[in-house]
């Protein structure tokens, strides 16, 4: 919220200064005479006033602590506000205009993270979604201490009820059941209900002969529900199997991150399977891996270019033209042609 | 005695001093017998104690074992004629997984195992029984070689994890482990797996989608270490005994949680005490799921796999939700 403005004179030009009062921090945004952004400044200690004191006091000390945004959690917060920084290029844009682009950087096409709403809202038609199995929760069958707490709070904060949302909807008009993995809720880990979830709809597909999309966000299995979460990788596998059997589509779409137990299981079981660009994908985490080979990993190791490097993809798609492509895709699907197949 | 674990200690000392007593008895002109018949009453009473309540971490223990045995031990003392087969035919041949054909009482199987080695040398020519892809691979080829001749498959896990490497990443662990999982759902022909020892992740459930699964009453079989588990949730690994406890990854867990079909008992002290005793426990319960499964029909084989990993999974439906 905006609760003062200031106009300040600085080397011939005016800026405008907003104090902006969010529930963390104090943040300051400088905006020049033509209210394009120039500026914003956080304050995590001392407050508004220290923040104002620095403003206006005259430092000799180059390395200015308010010149740059000082911690990440400041830095995580700039998408609550009017304006995103690029974490791979470090472009400031307003978030108007990357939600705008589908949350993908204007200048560098890095892909921000979506959740299953904003997925829902850029690929399918508009309207078309209707959800299935919305209301199912998680238990505690271990009786883990904390869990069901733990995922409450998360379901208060995401206003999703569990790390994927399913259900039936159309691309340009062709129908196809969905999952889309949720990384904000539980870091998008599996346990039982996300297994349940997704194996429903993956029959939901078969029932209604329709294809079988997944975007994947998750860091694997969840820990809380133990060899109940392993187990879940065997329960989608053999339903996918099932639906292959009978000659269902199935398209994997991996997006950031997509590790552990979902990578090694659905994530990869697709017909075609696709990744956004950046997306890290593996099985083991690198920190693991670095400690149990002691060698460096190159830079690109676990991204999606890594992996259509090394034949694990069919392609990696671009968010901004993702609907064209499944589209072409699933329209190849479809029966049709002077041409058909008369076989059988 | 070698390789004797932390918990059983007291046991061991109790049946030390026996000996050295019966020794004495020989040499000297003492009789001792009474209080020789005593200790070994006592012994008794504390073999029980302990072995009955094998806490969860004392089996992780008995699992890790150096001398437990492995794989090719089992094939040794339950097959007749095992002819190994090497090679996924893509890429290479992992020895952390065997596999190939045999005569189990005379009918023809296809056998396939994690593989760990005993000393450093072997263990480092079967990557510490951890594999690689194309172990994955070459296991699925043998899966569906018995598929194409109606053999049913024996499975026997036994690891600490798919191999967590550069050159494993790059040739697609992920995709290995999910083709095994999808590919066991259709297979025409038995498949039994037992959990020997360390089922450590999507690396044992890679050959882990049968019909029947066992355990070994000393066996785990978890989503996560219990060292890794510690480390995720408490950021300390040396919590694991703590989340050897709160995972439940012990046999008779797995079993109370419905995942396994039964648990298969072990030799007082654990399966490394005698091999032999321990395969002949596994024959039995073999020969029964075998003689069961051998009555289904293909479609039933595979529809009673789908039912039972269908099946897991606890959930419930709220009233009162959020919509998207």
């Amino acid at each position: 919220m905006i609760w003062a403005f200031l106009l300040i004179k600085w080397s011939d030009q005016f800026f405008e200064v907003r104090f902006e009062l969010s529930l963390f921090k104090e943040r300051l945004l400088i905006y020049d005479d033509k209210n394009l952004p120039y500026g914003m400044i956080f304050s995590n200690e001392g407050g508004l006033d220290k923040l104002l004191k620095d403003l206006f006091t005259k430092n000799t000390n180059k390395k200015k602590k308010y010149a740059t945004i000082p911690t990440e959690a400041a830095k995580s917060d700039v998408p609550e506000g009017i304006m995103t920084k690029c974490p791979s290029c470090k472009t400031i844009m307003y978030t108007k205009e990357l939600n705008k682009n589908l949350k993908v950087c204007l200048q560098c096409n890095y892909h921000f993270a979506m959740n299953a709403k904003e997925r829902i809202i850029s690929f399918l038609d508009e309207g078309s979604f209707e959800e299935i199995n919305e209301n199912m929760v998680s238990e505690n069958p271990l009786n883990f201490p904390n869990y069901l707490e733990k995922v409450e709070k998360d379901r208060q904060k995401t206003k999703i009820n569990e790390a994927v949302v399913t259900g039936c909807g159309s691309v340009n008009g062709n129908r196809i059941a969905l999952a889309i993995m949720d990384s904000t809720f539980r870091m998008g880990s599996m346990g039982s209900v996300v297994g349940e979830k997704i194996t429903r709809a993956i029959e939901k597909a078969d029932e209604l002969s329709i294809p079988f999309i997944i975007f994947t966000a998750s860091g694997g299995a969840r820990m809380q529900e133990g060899v109940l979460s392993l187990m879940q990788m065997a329960k989608t596998s053999v339903a996918l199997k099932r639906f292959s059997d009978n000659g269902g589509l199935i398209i994997s779409i991996m997006t950031h991150p997509t590790t552990g137990g979902v990578s090694a299981s659905f994530a990869s079981l697709g017909d075609y399977n696709f990744a956004e660009p950046g997306a890290l994908i593996g099985f083991a985490g690198r920190r693991v891996i670095e400690q149990s080979i002691r060698e460096e990993l190159p830079e690109d190791f676990q991204t999606a270019e890594f992996l259509l490097k090394h034949g694990q993809l069919d392609a990696i798609l671009s968010r901004l033209d993702l609907v064209e492509k499944i589209t072409n895709l699933l329209e190849i699907h479809q029966p049709g042609g002077e041409l058909e197949w008369q076989g059988n | 005695m070698a390789g004797e674990l932390e918990f059983e200690r007291p046991v061991v000392q109790l049946r030390n001093k026996i000996a050295e007593l019966k020794e004495f008895t020989k040499t000297a002109d003492v009789d001792l017998s009474s209080e020789i018949e005593k200790l070994e009453l006592r012994l008794e009473k504390l073999e029980k104690d302990i072995y009955e309540n094998i806490k969860p971490w004392d089996r992780v223990q008995i699992a890790r074992h150096p001398n437990r045995p492995t794989t090719l031990d089992y094939i040794a003392n339950l097959f007749e004629g095992f002819f190994e087969c090497h090679g996924d035919r893509n890429f290479g041949d992992d020895e952390a997984i065997v596999g190939g054909i045999a005569k189990f009482r005379g009918l023809p199987v296809t056998v396939i195992g994690h593989q760990r080695g005993k000393d450093t040398k072997e263990n480092i020519r079967r990557n510490f029984g951890m594999p690689h892809p194309e172990g994955y691979r070459k296991a699925l080829r043998l899966m569906k070689q018995a598929d194409k001749f109606k053999r049913p498959i024996i499975c026997f896990i036994d690891t600490k994890g798919a191999y967590p490497g550069k050159a494993a990443e790059e040739r697609g662990q992920s995709e290995a482990i999910a083709r095994n999982l999808f590919e066991m759902a259709g297979l025409k022909v038995p498949v039994i797996c037992i959990v020997i020892g360390e089922g450590g992740s999507g690396g044992a459930l890679a050959l882990g989608v049968g019909n029947r699964m066992y355990m070994l009453e000393n066996s785990t079989y978890s989503v996560i270490s219990p060292e890794g588990a510690a480390a995720i949730l408490w950021k300390d690994s040396s919590l694991a005994k703590k989340a050897a406890e709160s995972m439940k990854i012990t046999a008779p867990n797995l079993k109370e949680l419905g995942i396994i079909d039964d648990i298969i008992p072990e030799i007082k002290g654990g399966a490394h005490k005698d091999v032999k005793g321990q395969a002949e426990a596994i024959e039995t319960i073999l020969k029964k799921s075998l003689k069961e499964l051998l009555e289904l029909t293909e479609e039933e084989l595979v529809a009673d796999r789908y039912n039972k990993f269908r099946s897991i999974g606890e959930y419930s439906f709220l009233k009162d939700y959020i919509s998207i």
